[in-house]
């Protein structure tokens, strides 16, 4: 997989498919990203689990905060790693000892381990990195439309009127290519060391 | 399903439309409403700590606004957009962001002179300093570079001469001083002229303009390209790598990522500032961007028909047009512009500021007002008008002396266009 720009469907197979999510280093504070996105997802309908041994007892949106991926004692479809890219490693680890296996490993805006990625891949997980899932699923489902964002999709169809915990139509036609070429440009001219 | 990139003219229709959700109106509905019902206490409170994506009050946000802001932030290749009241608001909001009070930025002489009488005059009340560089001497730019440069202001083609920048080589000097590089892309529309493509970083317009198209309503916007790296910048930019007290600390770069520019502007910029473009407005907008390539491509056909004529003519002096094939700019214009030179430039008349008034007062079909990008013929003498706040050494660097004529050759036939032309100047 190319992780400097993800076509839109290899995305959307991932946000259409998956379930049950355990989000490590999920945080109980309402000023962080992980809360906003831990939030959302469970607003449009996703199973998630709160992964962070710092705040077991206490829970997240009425979900118990577990210490470990292994202490959760459920199949799992996907990790989102809320941690910063050193480290991802450990934790790609700790999933990739998991029975059954998750079906996809995702590193969270700013987070990119291309080693523990690759790993991942080999057992056969799909991996995105450096991409915010909670952004991803309000650009393909063109929510995220309401602050001005360029979805980068279109469509002739109308749309339903979202409601707590349903699921939107990702299905738009894409204009192609993740974010904007400009965009994905730049980030990886700053992930390459000149 | 493979995906296609749709072409700019479907997404001038597209982009950001969809029908709506409750009426299944095709059209953009005009939400024109201050204010919008909240689910419940957690849904409002969601909202204002950014944590939904959704609606509040109008001044931050309004759904017809909002398929505006996507339809220009997809035809100029960005990541957001946020519009505002006028193109004179946008420079305000975006600058915001990124200056404090004592810092600087670089601009561009040739400019709209309404910019550069905010940037000189306004913007000093701010304690926001501008510091000129020269367009055509690159290395102006970077002499002028000091540690409290915040950002680069060009115009991709400036006012009122129709010149063209070389918007790689200034982007190249603003990578170098890791400030972002703001171009005003208004007279080129990105029909023209995509600066993001070129290194811009944020990208403004005055809608006003060849966006809006029918010189019917007033509007700005910011588009954020998603490329300048906030996250590397230190402390440089506080609004937005700073926790923000308005937000509960939150940071808006490490929150929104690659559109987090856009945001700021939207959240301390125009909520706190207040220049929101009315719902009504932004549907006038967006319908004249529909027809956006059309109108682009017919205008600057014509305005090369009416240069052509007028470089030819007698009476006449100098034409200021990059498309025509002599001008200084050409080059730059088959390289940066190459469907066409826009529609909005300048000549001297050898009879002077006298034979300049004369012809004004002697076109029938050309319209004697200051706005340029309307679909009717328009034209001005700038020195007595939009520039006539510089003194005469500031005009003739801006390209706006004494003698010099500025038109915005609109979308009529060109050969009514040459006539009127013909008979104001023979008259």
């Amino acid at each position: 997989m190319n992780h400097d720009t993800y076509p839109d469907d290899y995305i959307r197979g991932i946000l259409n498919g998956v379930k049950v999510i355990a989000m490590v280093g999920a945080s109980p504070s309402e000023i962080r990203p992980s809360f906003f996105a831990f939030k959302y997802l469970v607003q449009r309908g996703y199973d998630m689990i709160p992964v962070n041994p710092d705040h077991v007892g206490k829970s997240l949106m009425g979900r118990p905060f577990v210490a470990s991926l292994a202490d959760i004692g459920r199949p799992l479809d996907m990790v989102d790693i809320f941690r910063s890219s050193q480290h991802i490693m450990p934790v790609v680890d700790e999933a990739l000892k998991l029975q059954p296996l998750p079906k996809v490993i995702w590193m969270q805006l700013g987070a990119r381990d291309d080693a523990a990625a690759e790993k991942a891949e080999a057992a056969g997980l799909k991996v995105v990195m450096n991409r915010c899932p909670k952004i991803e699923y309000g650009r393909l489902s063109s929510e995220i439309s309401w602050m001005g964002v360029n979805s980068r999709t279109i469509s002739a169809k109308r749309a339903p009127i979202p409601t707590q915990g349903m699921r939107l139509s990702l299905n738009r036609t894409s204009v192609g290519g993740g974010a904007t070429s400009a965009a994905d440009r730049a980030a990886k001219d700053r992930s390459d060391p000149t | 399903m493979t995906e296609r990139a749709p072409g700019f003219a479907t997404l001038a229709i597209h982009a950001g439309a969809q029908p709506d959700p409750t009426t299944g109106a095709r059209a953009t509905p005009i939400y024109q409403t201050t204010s919008f019902v909240f689910n419940d206490a957690d849904h409002a409170a969601s909202l204002f700590g950014l944590q939904a994506f959704g609606n509040i009050y109008t001044r931050i946000g309004n759904p017809t606004n909002a398929v505006l802001e996507e339809r220009v932030a997809a035809l100029e290749g960005g990541t957001a957009a946020l519009a505002v009241a006028s193109g004179h608001a946008a420079q305000v909001v975006a600058l915001q962001q990124l200056l404090s009070p004592g810092d600087e930025f670089i601009a561009a002489r040739k400019l709209y002179g309404g910019s550069i009488n905010q940037f000189t005059h306004s913007f000093k009340s701010f304690g926001w300093n501008v510091v000129w560089a020269d367009t055509d001497d690159i290395s102006s730019f970077e002499a002028a570079v000091s540690p409290r440069t915040k950002a680069i202001f060009i115009e991709s083609i400036a006012n009122p001469g129709g010149t063209i920048t070389d918007i790689e080589a200034v982007a190249q000097v603003a990578r170098k001083a890791g400030v972002p590089l703001i171009v005003d892309n208004t007279l080129a529309s990105p029909y023209l002229i995509r600066p993001i493509d070129h290194g811009a970083d944020i990208v403004l317009h005055s809608l006003t303009k060849f966006l809006g198209g029918h010189g019917n309503s007033i509007g700005g916007i910011i588009v954020d390209a998603g490329t300048f790296d906030w996250a590397g910048s230190g402390d440089k930019y506080p609004m937005l790598t700073q926790p923000r007290p308005e937000y509960h600390g939150i940071r808006i770069h490490e929150t929104f990522g690659n559109f987090a520019f856009a945001i700021a502007c939207r959240v301390l910029g125009l909520r706190d500032l207040g220049p929101a473009l009315s719902p009504f407005n932004a549907f006038l907008i967006l319908t004249g961007i529909e027809t956006l390539p059309l109108r682009v491509q017919k205008h600057s056909d014509n305005a090369k028909a009416v240069a052509e004529y007028l470089s030819k003519h007698p009476a006449v002096a100098s034409v200021s047009y990059a498309g025509l094939p002599e001008d200084k700019y050409h080059a730059l214009a088959r390289k940066y512009s190459p469907k066409g030179a826009g529609a909005v430039f300048t000549f001297s008349l050898k009879g002077g500021y006298d034979a300049g008034v004369k012809l004004v007062s002697n076109l029938k079909l050309f319209s004697h007002l200051a706005n340029v990008g309307d679909t009717r013929s328009l034209v001005i003498h700038p020195a007595s008008t939009t520039h006539s706040q510089l003194d005469d050494a500031a005009k003739i660097k801006a390209g706006a002396g004494p003698d010099i004529v500025r038109i915005s050759v609109g979308i009529e036939d060109k050969e009514d266009l040459i006539a009127d032309l013909e008979q104001a100047l023979s008259a």
